[in-house]
């Protein structure tokens, strides 16, 4: 039985007690237990149900590595699954429950998996891509469906997170990773050379295994009590900034790190604060100190709850005060575990026996264990670990040379196992940015290769490895290292004042070499029956390796993906190492030559919302709005996304019948602006002002036509190609000056062609005395179209807009009812229409004025809706309607803007390639459908010949379609083969299974061909 | 004549009375002229010295003094800063006084949102918001950034050991302003700065 023991525990408040909620039962812990913990002192041992075989599982580990006790934490809009409860502090009130299994935890249906699987080989490596494969359809609707119910971990939460989320940029030149012996020793020996110091451990806890190994003196004192006094040492330090429950996730170019800070997950719910913080850090140089992880042995069902990490026991025992059982046989391949002996021993917890692998054992810690009255076994091995949801005792014996179980089995009853296969360097990080790992064959472990690091913008290894995750497992060797790592680091960006503070005396107990103990199989077939699981978390087992290497998964990166070793959300953190050495012995090869998959960031999973951070709600996406957007939301506006604007795509009034629809506000707007006068916010319009000695020099090249013969104070429509000579932006050039034109472009794509402009002065035409700037913002513009448009401007009064002093497609200045304004005579809607600008913080103004003004000739204000179907109306296209990126100005019929004359122009050289001026290529047409009240979808498919079965060949589609109502028919425009030369032919267009909309290819120009009405 | 009106309209937020950890205030129309040119040309140094009173700042520099100023945008632009009705006059005044020498000088006043930052706490509040170093020292009083804001671009300068303004284009002012807000809030103190 586990239980809390009657005293110790380092990092426990005795008198603070925690009540908490695990599957609806009520259970007390202490200030400072992990959920964990908490759950193992009551007893707690079964946790969870594993992903394939749904077996009961419990606790392996105490820390990141834990790959079993997931659960779904918190509840309602706090609820997230998968937590690790070794990684969940405890806090009042806490509800936990556990995931996979139904209808309980302790009775699962889905563990008959495990019952088939001991008797046939399903759920073997690679057994989704062998089972399951006929018929095809029943994939899909039988075997996906029942797979995914029984597979998976915790169920996604159902309600929005109610938390809050940030980033936090910050600089320094050292990052030290780990709060351990070696990160504290690093840290202060940067800090005291004058580095720009952050430190951060992942746990609540300052000093890693210092805490724990008692048995260690630092500098005379206890490691707990060195590691406060270190810890006072630093924070009292202006250049050194402290982090715990800070995680760091992954590393990245040129000394770019992520760390993960859990603000608030002890405390949730506190007003204000974040929960978590994702901390995104650039260091001059970073120290990995993130110590050494444990690794299980694979013997027969390992996976039985009670079966434990040898230093996880060791952690809940001393930093806890929590007896993972009652009666434990340690399993050892190290000199290690015997602490775990020790440990269990003072704490008054029987051990029946230690075995250990190795056939001579000799060192100091064997020595102490014996002294104890602990049974030492030399050259002995765990067989099989009887009992199901809890160990209830293991089958033991002689191992042979190879490795395996021989001879005579003896049965030792016991509650709890503690393994140790010995310590793998944690190397996530390390590897992360693609520094490179040595195998050292006597220690039996991956270490970094220094001279193979991760390397900085300069070329040189900007991340050093110190301590344990540097193949240093004893404490000397460690604090030494980590002293050298923080002053090479400081030294490298440029703090070596030469300043160390004194290295402590280190007595700690000399360790023998371990065994390296990769598998300890049974007799038998190792799929059935019995398993050696490697991968507890995704469930693959040792004979799954071997199963994978036989089929010739040769690659250990091919083998990880076919048998899914190491894949799940824990990364392997306790199997890569033995899952390798398995395959290395199974196709006759080294581990170093076999070598290890790779490691991504995160090292522990992070939550969704801290990469969010703000970016959610309504801070999502950064919307722009113009200086009347309020006013038009209060005047009914329905918004609609253009670019990153919110503009009005109509405005629905209130009418005795309720509001309108938008199709009627549309129809409204557009008959009362070609009957009386329309207002329309064009202040998103692009415009950039293009000025200097060379500015219509450059404006020849970067416009289809020619804009350096235009006359100041005049307007001229322009075109804009890439260098594929396709059509990417339109608008009207507007010459203010000698030297200085403003150019209007689409409202989306101000930014593009702002860009555009810079490559290509920046890169090409350095030379050119032109600056450019967008002043889009600068500006509130607004279109008064329509017969009474002059009307409205005349009353405001201040500027003669008669035909005479500004014609059309001319420009002025002046003051417009008391307002600072440029007037441009433009039309898009094919009415007498005037554009007017004012500085945007009067924009709100000049749309009032306006509106006023307008009230007696009738004014109205219309939206993009409207705005769109009176350019079809017109046959103007319209940029990313009409064009795609493929379409050039001579398709869409606009040759008459591509200038003949110029020596050059962006694109002129691409449109003269054969095909671009081949015939038969897609051009502009109109077209009207054979019942006037039928409107064509938008992206409708022109077909040569319509056909009952096969496949129709196309020939063009739809790219605008409307119903017109100043026409009272619908209208098109489309992109047809040969177009130009099909004037009134009929095209069929197939819009559903048994309809075919006929069409009658017309001129795109549907109104007013003479232009009659905008020349008034 | 109507009155200007700025993006955010008055938006403000004190420490106290919003419960925010810094100052959060809508400076409102403030005068902005945009000057490109020849940074180093004497000519250009007297024209910015005339308009705001002050030397052409250095790289990612700011020189401010007694409410105007001069802030360094890219190795030919400068953003110059001066209340918002002096803005067209200093504008024609630099066009004549740069007269045959390249240049473009524009009045931009109304193209941004300017919201004034006071408070100790405004450097923790923006490294919230930019990749930029704002640690003690890394950012003194005469500094001046252009960087990005979530997905905006933005651009801030230390006036004062405590005051501090941040511009983005005006469309972009409540987004601005709501992002800084919702940085500021006091639960959120990070304690590094």
């Amino acid at each position: 039985m586990a239980h809390r023991l009657p005293s110790g525990g380092l990092v426990i408040d005795r008198s603070k007690p925690v009540e908490f909620t695990f599957n609806g039962q009520k259970l007390k812990g202490f200030e400072g237990d992990t959920l964990a913990s908490a759950l193992l002192a009551n007893d707690q041992v079964l946790l969870g149900r594993s992903f394939k075989y749904h077996r009961p599982r419990g606790l392996i580990a105490s820390g990141a590595e834990e790959p079993n006790a997931l659960m779904g934490v918190g509840e309602g809009p706090r609820f997230e699954p998968n937590q690790r409860a070794t990684g969940v502090e405890l806090h009042q009130g806490l509800t936990a429950r556990t995931q996979n299994h139904w209808p309980s935890l302790g009775f699962d249906v889905g563990a008959l998996n495990s019952w088939i699987a001991s008797r046939a080989p399903v759920f073997s490596a690679g057994f989704y891509y062998k089972t399951f494969m006929f018929p095809r359809v029943a994939w899909k609707h039988v075997f996906e469906p029942v797979i995914r119910r029984a597979a998976g971990l915790g169920k996604p939460p159902k309600e929005a997170d109610a938390d809050e989320y940030e980033h936090f940029h910050v600089h320094c030149d050292v990052l030290v990773v780990g709060g351990g012996i070696a990160g504290l020793s690093a840290a202060r020996a940067a800090a005291a050379n004058g580095a720009r110091v952050l430190i951060c451990e992942q746990t609540p806890h300052w000093g890693g295994r210092a805490l724990v190994e008692t048995e260690t003196q630092i500098g005379g004192m206890s490691g707990a009590d060195w590691v406060r006094g270190e810890v006072t040492a630093l924070s009292g330090m202006e250049n050194v900034t402290m982090r715990t429950r800070c995680m760091t996730s992954g590393l990245y170019d040129h000394g770019y790190a992520l760390l993960y800070e859990r603000v608030a997950d002890h405390v949730p719910g506190a007003e204000g604060t974040p929960r978590h913080r994702l901390w995104r850090v650039r260091a001059g140089r970073i120290v990995v100190a993130t110590g050494a992880l444990e690794r299980p042995i694979p013997f027969a069902n390992n996976d039985v709850p009670g079966v434990m990490l040898a230093s996880a026991v060791r952690d809940y025992v001393r930093l806890w005060g929590v007896a993972p059982g009652e009666k434990a046989v340690v399993f050892t391949t190290n000199d290690d575990a015997y602490r775990t002996a020790l440990a269990l021993h003072e704490a008054g917890v029987a051990v029946a026996a230690v075995l250990d692998a190795r056939a001579e054992v000799k060192g100091e810690l064997p020595a102490r264990a014996r002294a104890a009255g602990i049974e030492v076994r030399a050259g002995y091995g765990v067989a099989k670990v009887k009992g199901g949801k809890r160990v209830k005792g293991v089958e033991i014996g002689r191992l042979t040379g190879m490795g395996q179980v021989g001879g005579r089995r003896e049965e030792l009853a016991c509650d709890l196992v503690a393994m140790s296969g010995g310590w793998s360097p944690v190397v996530h990080l390390w590897s992360h940015c693609g520094g490179k790992l040595t195998w050292d064959a006597e220690a039996a472990m991956f270490r970094p290769d220094p001279e193979r690091g991760p390397t900085g913008h300069d070329g040189a290894v900007n991340t050093l490895a110190c301590g344990a995750a540097n193949g240093y497992l004893h404490t000397d060797l460690c604090l030494s290292d980590g002293r050298v790592a923080g002053m090479s680091a400081a030294s490298a960006t440029g703090h070596s004042r030469g300043e160390m503070p004194e290295a402590p005396e280190v007595q700690a107990i000399p360790q023998a070499h371990p065994r390296p103990l990769w598998f300890m199989p049974a007799r038998g077939k190792y799929a059935h029956g019995t398993k050696h699981f490697l991968d507890y978390q995704n469930d693959v087992t040792a004979a799954d390796v071997q199963l994978a290497a036989r089929e010739g998964y040769e690659s250990v990166e091919h083998a990880k993906r076919y048998t899914t070793l190491g894949m799940a959300t824990d990364q392997g953190k306790t199997s890569n190492i033995n899952g390798l050495a398995i395959l290395a012995d199974q196709i006759g090869a080294e581990i170093p030559q076999v070598g290890t998959t790779t490691f991504r960031p995160p090292y522990t999973p992070i939550s969704f919302g801290a990469i969010t951070g703000r970016a959610r709600g309504p801070l999502f996406k950064a919307v722009r709005k113009t200086p009347m957007h309020d006013r038009h939301a209060a005047n009914g506006a329905d918004f609609e996304p253009v670019g990153d604007w919110e503009r009005p795509y109509c405005f629905r009034r209130m009418t005795p019948e309720g509001r309108e629809s938008r199709a009627q506000a549309v129809t409204r707007e557009i008959l009362n602006a070609r009957q009386k006068v329309g207002l329309l916010d064009a202040s998103t319009l692009g415009k950039i002002v293009v000025k200097g000695p060379d500015a219509g020099k450059f404006l020849d090249l970067v416009y289809t036509n020619m804009m350096s013969t235009l006359k100041p104070g005049r307007c001229r429509y322009g075109l804009m190609c890439n260098e594929n000579g396709f059509l990417f932006d339109d608008g009207v050039v507007v010459r203010t000056g000698e030297d200085e034109f403003l150019c209007h472009t689409t409202s989306g794509g101000a930014d593009r062609v702002h860009a555009h402009m810079e490559e290509w002065l920046q890169t090409e035409w350095w030379d050119f005395q032109v600056y450019t700037q967008q002043v889009t913002d600068q500006w509130a513009q607004v279109a008064v179209a329509g017969p009474n448009a002059r009307k409205v401007l005349e009353k405001l009064g201040g500027v003669d807009v008669s035909d005479a002093a500004l014609p059309f497609m001319s420009y002025v200045e002046g003051t417009l009812g008391g307002l600072p304004a440029r007037i441009f005579r433009i039309s898009f809607s094919g009415e007498l229409s005037y554009e007017v600008a004012v500085p945007a913080n009067l924009g709100l103004a000049l749309w009032e004025k306006l509106a006023e003004a307008g009230e007696e000739f009738g004014a109205m204000p219309y939206g993009t809706e409207a705005l769109h179907v009176m350019r079809a109306e017109k046959g103007f296209i319209m940029i990313g309607d009409e064009t795609d990126g493929t379409v050039t100005p001579q398709d869409l019929a606009l040759g008459w803007a591509v200038s003949k004359k110029k020596a050059d122009f962006i694109g002129k050289r691409a449109q003269e390639r054969a095909f671009l001026a081949a015939k038969g290529r897609k051009q502009l047409v109109g077209l009207a459908t054979e019942d006037p009240a039928e409107v064509l979808p938008d992206g409708a498919h022109a077909v040569k010949e319509v056909k009952a079965k096969s496949r129709m060949i196309t020939i063009g589609h739809v790219t605008s379609s409307y119903f017109s109502p100043t026409l009272g028919r619908s209208i098109a425009m489309a992109l047809i083969e040969g177009g130009s030369e099909r004037m009134g032919e009929v095209l069929s267009f197939p819009v559903a299974k048994d309809k075919v909309v006929k069409a009658t290819v017309v001129d795109p120009v549907f109104y007013d061909k003479e232009g009659e009405r905008q020349n008034v | 004549m109507s009155e200007p009106v700025s993006a955010i309209q008055g938006r403000a937020a004190s420490g106290n009375a919003k419960g925010l950890a810094i100052g959060l205030t809508d400076a409102g129309p403030q005068g902005m002229v945009t000057l490109r040119g020849d940074l180093s040309s004497p000519a250009l140094a007297a024209a910015v010295q005339e308009a705001v009173g002050v030397s052409v700042p250095g790289t990612r520099e700011a020189n401010f003094a007694g409410g105007r100023g001069a802030v360094w945008m890219s190795p030919d632009e400068l953003l110059l800063r001066l209340p918002y009705g002096d803005a067209p006059a200093a504008t024609a005044a630099i066009g004549k006084a740069l007269d045959g020498e390249h240049h473009l000088a524009l009045d931009v006043s109304d193209a941004r949102t300017v919201i004034r930052l006071t408070g100790e706490d405004v450097p923790e509040v923006l490294a919230k918001c930019a990749p930029v170093d704002l640690a003690p020292g890394a950012f003194p009083v005469g500094s001046a950034r252009r960087t990005h804001m979530g997905q905006i671009a933005v651009a801030f300068w230390r006036i004062a050991e405590t005051e501090w303004e941040i511009v983005a284009l005006r469309s972009y002012g409540h987004h601005l302003y709501d992002w800084l807000a919702a940085s500021a809030k006091p639960g959120g103190k990070v304690g590094v700065f």
